[in-house]
């Protein structure tokens, strides 16, 4: 009988994820929508390197695998700043849940529409431990 | 240069060292059987017979077969050759296995494919011709080619358009070459390469994987 070679029975999406696989991070922390977050992030001025910290609340958190990224929202000098982080970037060096929030939808738009005390959420307990 | 036949898998993003993320297109690349090896004796040129993804030998006839069996292998679905200059020698033997591991020191890979076909295409999608105005008094042409010529353009050859002239057609479904991919990755378990940027035809189609030489 001859020999066989056959090429893979893996499908499509078995040989992608594979792929992707080899840049998805494995030790991200467990936070959700309403999160209060610490998110390190390097940046490069010329030749520099920098970590720089963003504070804020986890308002969003979309697409799957590669692409999953999540918004950060704060209040900076009465100006309401969203930085959108891809969750697997190597530049997002580290996340840190710091404070829960209790929320009841997975998009908090609304806090756009909120200023000053309005924009706080109510702190949740017991849904992570903070580690320090 | 080495080549290898495979299979497009499809595209995805990766990040590269320097947290850059990279749009990738996965290849199944091999394993090939050598199926035959042609020389300048026999053949008149040098060249290795490829061939990838088996078939049941009760889908091909009898001649086929008995191809395959000289390579102690099934029949295959994709064979192509890879030509040799006139005065190298292959370097394999019939019945060997290449696999995705022959690209390990190339850096940059062209990639051969059909691309997908696109039908009958008017000039503006087929040669990139800009059309006519939306408005300002343009009727019932506003993606016709224009002028494709006069009597005088041609005068003397019978006043005809222009050889070779731009104009609507079948568009796609053509042997397509995409030069210079740079290699990011391979997986040797599962015969995948991993180039950057995209490359011809649809997911699943059949491609044929070549390394340069690049300097």
């Amino acid at each position: 009988m001859a020999r066989k070679e056959k090429a893979s029975n893996a499908t499509k999406t078995e040989m992608l994820d594979a792929v992707e696989k080899q840049s998805l991070k494995k030790d991200i922390p467990h936070f959700e929508i309403g999160d209060t977050v610490d998110v390190r992030c390097r940046i490069k001025e010329g030749d520099k390197e920098r970590i720089q910290i963003f504070t804020g609340t986890v308002i969003a958190r979309r697409g799957r695998g590669i692409n999953e990224t999540f918004t950060v929202r704060r209040i900076v000098d009465n100006e309401g700043v969203e930085r959108i982080f891809p969750l697997h970037s190597p530049n997002v060096v580290n996340i840190r849940p710091m404070r829960s929030g209790k929320t009841r939808r997975a998009k908090l738009y609304f806090l756009r529409q909120r200023a000053g005390k309005a924009v706080r959420l109510a702190q949740r307990h017991g849904k992570h431990t903070v580690s320090e | 240069m080495v080549m290898l036949l495979g299979k497009k898998v499809g595209m995805t993003q990766v990040y590269d060292q320097a947290g850059k993320l990279l749009p990738v297109t996965v290849i199944q690349a091999g394993p090939c059987t050598v199926m035959q090896l042609k020389t300048v004796d026999t053949d008149g040129y040098n060249a290795v017979q490829l061939g990838y993804d088996d078939l049941k030998p009760s889908h091909r006839n009898n001649p086929q077969i008995g191809h395959a069996r000289k390579a102690n292998t099934m029949p295959k679905k994709f064979v192509r050759e890879m030509r040799l200059p006139k005065d190298v020698e292959p370097e394999y033997k019939v019945g060997d296995c290449l696999t995705v591991s022959v690209f390990a020191e190339s850096s940059y890979v062209d990639v051969v494919g059909t691309s997908k076909g696109k039908g009958f295409a008017g000039v503006m999608k087929r040669h990139g011709f800009h059309g006519f105005p939306g408005s300002h008094g343009t009727e019932r042409k506003h993606r016709a080619p224009g002028s494709i010529g006069s009597f005088a353009s041609d005068a003397g050859h019978g006043g005809r358009p222009k050889r070779g002239k731009k104009m609507a057609g079948h568009m796609g479904s053509c042997r397509v070459t995409t030069k210079n991919h740079s290699v990011v990755a391979f997986d040797e378990q599962r015969n995948l390469l991993v180039v950057k940027g995209s490359v011809p035809g649809p997911a699943g189609s059949f491609v044929i994987v070549r390394s340069v030489n690049k300097a």
